[in-house]
């Protein structure tokens, strides 16, 4: 086999693999991405909407000070760096209300500021 | 008949102040060969000076001189107090901190004891990582020794985040291995250092590390404050007990989805509001709890 002819396979045989790896890739279901602001003294927008099973990330950013997101019931939490932008992914494995809250004290209203999570069916 | 003695007797047979809370390992090994004295002291935290919120306390800008005129009243002269944090509000306003800060010390100052230990809160320190505070009260961190008790103050406010922190639990860990193993210990903190309610931010997010350090020790008593209500708690052999507030109570833990504070009831002023009284009986590591009210000057 003249060298020219093996690259030409050796490049078809990848590029087949690399079509089999994007397909894979595209039979993933995409996580939903759901934006949350933090401000002081409050999440925007502070209910969260998620469905049972559904994976999603949750994409936290602030222009105050440093802030936390906390949920306890899924055991995730994140410090919210301002000019960064935090994630925490998660697949709510159960339905109903559940809160979460700000755990980095941030000023006068830290202690009010939290919301909820509603997972249904 | 010693004064301690004389105290406790007085203490039980006066019912003064209520509730009597016995914390403490009894029949426990005695320190052989040290000489010890029992001693009083007293506990206050989360007095809020500077905060405004008629529902919740009408007389907030009175309530810590009568708590100061109480402590001045006991029938017996305590060997020192401590303030457990959140001597102040939390303000945004650093300027107003510090004068927030500054009026709390001259109200106490009052105190006709001048022995007075302080810590910060997280009202106090979280939002300059305790530099304010400091600069009026100084280190966060220290401890002392006591008539044969060992006192630790660990700062759980100071970082933002509920962190005790690696350096100062270091420094803690270092202190903790001059004891030996029967010391009598006891560590003031403003936050609890169990998960008591982590949702409602009623925890220290190392504080598991700082009682693995602890528990070797087989006589650890911790006093704390944040929660605003008398609470009793044992991880293992160690002791946590929750001192009242000096501005509104909140309610018991777990007993409703959201943390909120007791409102003010007009017809029982000051109710859930107070200070405690230890007596400290160093030989059986015990610690006898008296909860004192506030009341109407």
């Amino acid at each position: 086999m003249r060298p020219g002819r093996r690259r030409v396979l050796a490049a078809g045989i990848a590029t087949l693999a690399g079509a089999a790896f994007g397909a894979a890739v595209l039979a993933q279901p995409r996580e939903k991405v759901i934006r949350i602001t933090a401000r002081k003294f409050e999440f925007v927008p502070e209910e969260i909407a998620l469905k049972k099973g559904e994976p999603v990330v949750l994409e936290f950013t602030t222009a105050d000070v440093l802030m936390g997101f906390n949920a306890p019931d899924f055991k995730v939490r994140t410090d919210i760096v301002p000019g960064q932008v935090a994630r925490v992914r998660l697949s709510p494995d159960r339905t109903g209300d559940f809160d979460f809250f700000c755990d980095n004290f941030c000023g006068e209203g830290h202690e009010t500021m939290s919301g909820k999570i509603r997972v249904t069916a | 008949m010693n004064e301690s003695i004389d105290r406790r007797e007085f203490l039980k047979l006066a019912g003064l102040g209520g509730a009597v809370f016995a914390s403490g390992l009894a029949g426990c090994a005695s320190m052989a060969g040290a000489k010890q004295d029992d001693f009083y002291f007293v506990q206050l935290s989360d007095t809020h000076w500077g905060f405004k919120g008629p529902a919740l306390n009408p007389d907030a800008e009175g309530t810590l001189q009568k708590a100061v005129a109480a402590v001045n009243a006991l029938s017996f002269d305590p060997d020192f107090i401590v303030f457990t944090g959140d001597l102040t509000h939390t303000t945004d306003d650093p300027k107003e901190r510090r004068r927030r800060l500054a009026e709390f010390r001259d109200i106490v100052g009052g105190l006709k004891n001048r022995n007075v230990r302080f810590m910060p809160g997280e009202h106090d320190a979280s939002l300059d990582n305790g530099q304010a505070w400091k600069e009026l009260f100084g280190p966060s961190t220290y401890s002392f020794d006591h008539k044969g008790v060992h006192f630790i103050a660990v700062d759980n406010v100071s970082d933002a985040a509920a962190r005790i922190g690696d350096p100062q639990l270091a420094w803690l860990k270092s202190d903790l291995a001059r004891q030996d193993k029967d010391a009598r210990i006891v560590v003031f903190a403003h936050r609890p250092l169990f998960d008591l309610m982590p949702q409602w931010d009623w925890a220290t997010r190392d504080g598991a590390q700082a009682i693995e350090l602890l528990m070797p020790y087989r006589n650890v008593t911790v006093f704390y404050g944040h929660i605003h209500q008398e609470h009793h708690h044992m991880t293992g052999h160690i002791a946590h007990h929750s001192a009242k507030s000096l501005i509104f109570p909140l309610i018991a833990p777990g007993s409703k989805p959201k943390r909120e504070p007791v409102a003010w009831d007009p017809t029982q002023p000051y109710k859930g509001l107070g200070f405690r009284g230890v007596d400290a009986e160093v030989q059986k590591a015990a610690y006898e709890i008296t909860e004192y009210p506030v009341t109407k000057a």
